[in-house]
């Protein structure tokens, strides 16, 4: 037996391992149990491998998919902050283009508004010279630019044309040190010589000791150089100071205030008066009666207002509305009642008497609580609104219209205050103050 | 065997002789393949037909050109496949012990170390350990399971070529070819 086992000692072990584990097999499945032992050794063998593989698969795992996450985000970023740089672009471009739009906007209006003849320029370049203040714009003489014009915005004076070529002009800025003009102060009317000084600032020269100014005051162009039409905004006075001579008065020039890219020309100045108040860009406007009726038509005084005040009839519709009213009247006859219609080729009986000169009308368009004097002459003069001549005086009993700095607000719509009229003025000139068109370009 | 074969055909001088390994290779290797077999198809599905178990027995079966060592291989490699499956202890046991037990007696007769005839090996070994797992499930489990032919020897087929590398490598871990060295 012994040499047996010995001789198939491979043999046996083969068949002892097999049957140990067929009946390890058999137990399982007879009694439905389990070898606990020998799978918590396997798996306590395994498992900590299987964690410790897992550790570095998932460690592996998130680090590439972490750097793949963060390329991706450094793409995005870097498309992002392209696509940033590019919309900044586009906004600053559009600023301009706005702010350009709006300069223009207020030249066009300042333009428009100013007695004096322009031609808008823009400037399109500058001087070599270290301290010269000159710039060039593209109007030349070819536009009807010559030397010797003045230059300003809307905000003011920015200088004069010192050279005129066909299709480009040179211009001197008032903070040239060698550009000098003629300046009155608003309130004190203190005149002196504007001077560049190569800064920023002006100095007002010439001007006497004994004269003082406040601080902030306007200064206006005089017209006196025959360079720049009188009453043009300078500026506002920074410094006064007694000096040895004279005083010495500083401005800051307001003709800068947004810029210099777009400038007008003036190829054909006219005075205009200086402005008593700068605030007052509310001043009242006087407005004219309406014109008269023509001839043969029924007074438009019969026609009263749904307070019971006259009411002018503006229209030739209301004037044969009337009529035909009147002839109705006269002929007692009603509108809307019975079947016969009033003769309407007999003339009116009575005439409706004319309404009263000077009768107080309320003005459409006024402000709340304010009339306007209306005179209605028999034959009303053809007023004027607007420029009138320079250095025309107007007349006694009619209102001045200051006109307001360039800074303030347009006073198209001023209000209406009340103003009284002579009632036996027969007739009434406007006499609107050529102003400084009160435009201010928004600020982008 | 003459002196002249042994001469001119290498390594046959060493064929029976049994390589030596460190006992940590004989408990690593088994266990990394036991890992594999249990960890990769998680993420891998096909790696599920690969029987890296059935493969490190088969080669320690060979290497060891002992019976009764490819024997106890193969059950304990069975017997801890079998305690990571849902199924008894015993079934991967057996046939794995049967596996080991075949394997290290034809290591007696062919040179082991010639890749062909790993490559065969590899291939007819994991036939029958497939076909005997299968007439096991069926005569001892009663399951009623399918088996398919062809797949089984496609299969076959890709284990004895992942084999051939793996041998190779697990080459690098008998300590005589160290001591040569």
């Amino acid at each position: 037996m012994d040499f047996l086992l010995h001789r198939y000692r491979s043999l046996t072990v083969l068949v002892v391992t097999i049957l140990a584990q067929l009946v390890l097999l058999a137990y399982q499945v007879k009694t439905g149990g389990d070898v606990r032992l020998i799978r918590v050794w396997s798996v306590e063998a395994v498992t900590p491998l299987a964690r410790v593989l897992e550790g570095i698969r998932s460690s592996t795992s998130d680090f590439f998919s972490n750097y793949v996450v963060l390329s991706g985000v450094q793409a995005e970023n870097r498309r992002m902050r392209e696509e940033l740089g590019r919309l900044k672009m586009d906004n600053q471009y559009l600023r301009s283009e706005l702010s350009t739009a709006q300069r223009a906007e207020a030249l066009a209006v300042f333009q428009k508004r100013s007695p004096s003849k322009t031609v808008a320029a823009r400037v399109i370049g500058s001087s070599t010279g270290a301290n010269a203040k000159v710039v060039f714009v593209d109007r030349g003489f070819t536009s009807g630019v010559l030397k010797g014009m003045a230059v300003l915005t809307p905000d003011g004076i920015v200088g004069k044309v010192i050279a005129s070529y066909p299709t480009a002009a040179q211009v001197q800025l008032i903070t040239d040190p060698s550009f000098a003009a003629g300046v009155i102060s608003q309130s004190s009317r203190v005149q002196g010589t504007l001077k560049g000084q190569g800064r920023g600032d002006l100095l007002v020269d010439y001007v006497q000791l004994e004269q003082k100014v406040e601080k902030g005051e306007w200064f206006f162009t005089s017209g006196d150089d025959r360079v720049f039409p009188k009453g043009l905004p300078v500026g506002q006075v920074s410094v006064d100071k007694q000096g040895t001579t004279f005083r010495e008065i500083y401005l800051l020039p307001s003709g800068f205030q947004h810029g210099l890219e777009e400038v007008l020309i003036v190829v054909e100045g006219v005075h205009q008066q200086i402005p008593d108040d700068v605030s007052a860009f509310n001043q009242p406007i006087k407005l004219l009666p309406p014109p008269p009726p023509p001839e043969g038509s029924t007074d438009p005084s019969s026609l009263a207002t749904p307070d019971g005040g006259p009411q002018p009839l503006t229209t030739d519709a209301d004037r044969l509305r009337q009529k035909y009213r009147s002839i109705g009247e006269a002929q007692s006859h009603k509108y809307g009642e019975g079947m016969t219609a009033p003769n309407y080729n007999q003339a009116p009986a009575a005439a409706v008497p004319g309404t009263p000169a000077g009768a107080t009308a309320v003005v459409p368009g006024a402000a709340p609580g304010t009339t306007a004097t209306r005179a209605v002459p028999p034959a009303a003069g053809v007023a004027t609104k607007g420029p009138t001549t320079p250095g025309a005086t107007p007349p006694a009993g009619t209102v001045a219209n200051p006109a307001p700095p360039a800074t303030k607000a347009p006073a198209t719509k001023a209000p209406v205050t009340p103003t009284t009229a002579p009632a036996t003025t027969p007739a009434v000139k406007s006499t609107t103050t050529p102003t400084v068109p009160p435009v201010k370009p928004p600020v982008p | 065997m003459s002196e002249y074969t042994e001469s001119i055909i290498p390594g046959v001088g060493r064929r029976k002789a049994a390589s030596r390994y460190r006992p940590a290779a004989f408990l690593l290797v088994p266990l990394l393949a036991i890992l594999f077999q249990v960890y990769v198809p998680r993420f891998i599905e096909s790696a599920a037909n690969l029987e890296l178990p059935l493969l490190v027995t088969v080669y320690f079966s060979l290497m060891r050109r002992q019976p009764i060592a490819g024997t106890l291989i193969g059950a304990v490699i069975g017997l801890a496949q079998d305690s990571l499956s849902h199924l008894p202890l015993g079934m991967f046991g057996i046939v794995k012990t049967l596996v080991g037990y075949f394997a290290a007696s034809v290591s007696q007769r062919f040179d082991v170390e010639n890749p062909a005839i790993r490559l065969i090996l590899g291939f007819f070994f994991f036939f029958f350990h497939q076909f005997f797992y299968w007439v096991l499930s069926r005569a001892l489990l009663s399951q009623q399971v399918g088996f398919d032919l062809v797949q089984t020897l496609i299969v076959g087929v890709l284990n004895a070529a992942v084999g051939l590398p793996l041998f190779v490598l697990l080459d690098k871990l008998r300590q005589d070819d160290v001591a040569l060295a």
